[in-house]
């Protein structure tokens, strides 16, 4: 066997060897990264549940002081339909000093379509759908723990610690609201 | 050589505390440090290659059944949905469809190897039954497997299955109807078979834990098939790891090279076309064949004109090897040393391949197209019903009738006395200046 070839070793230095071993071992980990991405990311949402991302909603469905309730995501969303006397209450306690999580009710709807309100339907502390009409702000009270929101889905009193989530939606037409 | 040494010596602390409580590491050097014959061939990588069969089928079904539903009504589309919408969920399935036939070729060839070297005979018979109960367990989870996607052939195949039990006299028709959980194949059917498809490869595990645990207490045969004399153990053995790892792992990737050519070019080419078509009750595909690692099987089923004598030799050509450690009466292992022997044996590898080639042909197709033949009992001699009769009979033949009579007559070579005598006189034996341990070269 010619040995001429071969480099004296060092002290300490990393010989033939050793490079055999880490460019092995890298190869090692780098398939098997390979082979966990496609069984991690499978549990990921497919292909079918992200195309039903957005929904359509006609807005007539929904009487003035009343809500109605759709599922979007698997989650409820509340659209409100809210009385003059509501949206008056709700802007003049935009600067109320109870709130958690200050917002105003114009930062919370669609310019020229305030009397709408369109809001996640799960209270923000454990996901509860809270009560409509109901609690000492007459927005929603969440009977699990006991929050209570205003008409503009603001938290003002309980463990809840935000008010409750506009989701991502446009006017698709005055009468027409696409959510997601 | 089977109770070697503890070279294990815990360093740190951790691994002190664990070694007085649960020698877990320990037990793990000792089976990386593990003594074995020097002369293993690639023929024995096949271990190694089935257990990443199983781990390979056992973590994709787990993933599968993520996003399946067992539900007549939702199976088949569930399924579609794992191959258009679910994210790599076409390559997981195909990884899966497609790992049932490596872990059949995986099989076939282990087993070949076991019956060439005469590796089921003392003191290994437990290792070679167990692997038995595991080659039959493992073609009751194919078959239950295969229904799950609730296709055409799932359906028939499930159908004409189930039926074979319906042959037992008197008590098959009751079996048969608590089988199917009602009158026919449903979705009672469907849902145990589910059940019953996610809970037996954990059997096979279990299985596979007693066949290695038997391999390590009786220790591995070899090429030459001699029992390694305890004072020759330290010349012809070397340690598991790194020596049979890397030569397990380089025999893994040219699998692997194999198992990818079929999952990412051809993933329908082991599969059969009429499984895309949803189960329809009320109509039977033109030609119903099962998967190809069934056709050795089927093959000698429709070989029997009566329907329960077909039943009882499909079983009792998986149950003949079983009993296979007591139909050889040779003393001597491995088949390079039994001449005879060795000429059956590969007559019995063309009879097993030519079974399953007959399986997946029509029964009165004939064999030399435009040859006349002449009709015998119930069929044309040169038709495939003949050809498989004539391979089932060998098939029989070898294991009850040409094993126990050629070991008794036959005249073996001169078997070595060390593993390493061949080697050492042979024509190939290594030069005397070759490296003698190449693991010290830089």
């Amino acid at each position: 066997m010619a040995e001429t070839g071969v480099i004296p070793e060092g002290e300490g230095d990393p010989n033939r060897r050793d490079f055999i071993h880490i460019a092995a071992g890298a190869a090692a980990v780098g398939a098997g990264a390979m082979i966990a991405w496609p069984l991690i990311n499978q549990m990921n949402p497919a292909a079918d549940t992200l195309a039903l991302a957005s929904i359509e909603f006609d807005l007539t469905k929904v009487q003035e002081g009343q809500q109605v309730v759709i599922k979007w995501q698997g989650k409820p969303v509340f659209v409100r339909y809210r009385t003059p006397a509501e949206l008056q209450r709700v802007i003049a306690d935009d600067h109320a000093s109870d709130l958690k999580q200050p917002q105003t009710d114009a930062e919370r709807t669609k310019p020229g379509h305030e009397k709408y309100l369109v809001v996640v339907g799960s209270c923000t502390h454990l996901g509860c759908v809270p009560t409509f009409g109901a609690g000492d702000y007459g927005g929603w009270f969440c009977p699990c723990h006991g929050s209570h929101y205003d008409a503009s889905g603001r938290i003002r009193k309980g463990p809840a610690p935000l008010n409750l989530v506009v989701p991502d939606y446009e006017f698709a037409s005055d009468t027409r609201v696409k959510i997601g | 050589m089977s109770e070697h040494e503890s070279t294990y010596v815990p360093k740190t602390g951790v691994e002190k505390w664990l070694d007085t409580r649960l020698p877990i590491i320990r037990f793990g050097a000792d089976y990386m440090s593990l003594p074995t014959p020097r002369n293993l061939n690639y023929w024995w990588t096949f271990g190694g290659i089935l257990a990443l069969c199983l781990m390979t089928q056992i973590v994709t079904g787990i993933v599968l059944a993520m996003h399946y539903t067992p539900h007549v009504d939702l199976a088949f589309a569930s399924v579609e949905r794992i191959m258009r919408d679910v994210n790599g969920g076409w390559l997981i399935r195909y990884v899966h469809a497609n790992g049932a036939s490596m872990f059949f070729i995986a099989v076939y060839l282990h087993m070949l190897r076991g019956l060439y070297y005469g590796s089921y005979k003392a003191p290994r018979e437990m290792i070679w039954i167990i692997g038995c109960v595991i080659f039959f367990l493992m073609i009751a989870t194919a078959f239950l497997g295969y229904v799950l996607p609730w296709g055409q052939m799932s359906f028939w195949g499930a159908e004409v299955i189930t039926n074979l039990i319906g042959a037992i006299p008197v008590i098959g028709e009751p079996i048969l109807i608590w089988l199917r959980g009602g009158p026919a194949i449903d979705n009672a059917t469907l849902n145990r078979f589910f059940s019953l498809h996610y809970l037996l490869p954990f059997a096979i595990l279990g299985c596979v834990v007693l066949h290695l645990w038997a391999l390590h207490s009786a220790g591995q045969n070899n090429p030459v098939g001699i029992l390694i004399p305890a004072d020759r153990s330290k010349k012809d053995m070397l340690p598991f790891h790194p020596y049979f790892t890397l030569k397990d792992g380089f025999a893994i990737i040219l699998f692997l090279l194999l198992f990818a050519i079929f999952v990412f070019y051809q993933p329908n080419a082991l599969g059969h076309a009429d499984n895309y078509i949803p189960a329809n009750p009320l109509q039977t595909p033109a030609h119903i064949v099962p998967e190809w690692y069934m056709l050795p099987f089927y093959a000698i089923l429709r070989a029997i004109p009566d329907k329960f004598g077909g039943v009882v030799a499909m079983f009792s050509a998986i149950g003949v090897l079983f009993v296979l450690p007591w139909l050889d009466t040779s003393k001597v292992r491995s088949m390079r040393y039994r001449p005879t022997m060795r000429t059956f044996f590969f007559i019995f590898l063309v009879v097993g391949v030519g079974l399953g080639w007959c399986g997946g042909q029509l029964p009165d197709a004939p064999v030399i197209p435009g040859l006349g033949g002449v009709v015998l009992l119930d069929g044309n001699l040169n038709s495939y019903l003949w050809l498989t009769r004539l391979f089932t009979a060998y098939y029989f033949l070898f294991f009850l009738v040409i094993l126990p009579f050629v070991g008794l007559k036959e005249t073996p070579l001169p078997i070595p006395a060390t593993i390493s005598e061949p080697v050492l006189t042979g024509a190939d034996a290594m030069p005397a200046f070759a490296p003698a341990s190449p693991e010290k070269k830089g």
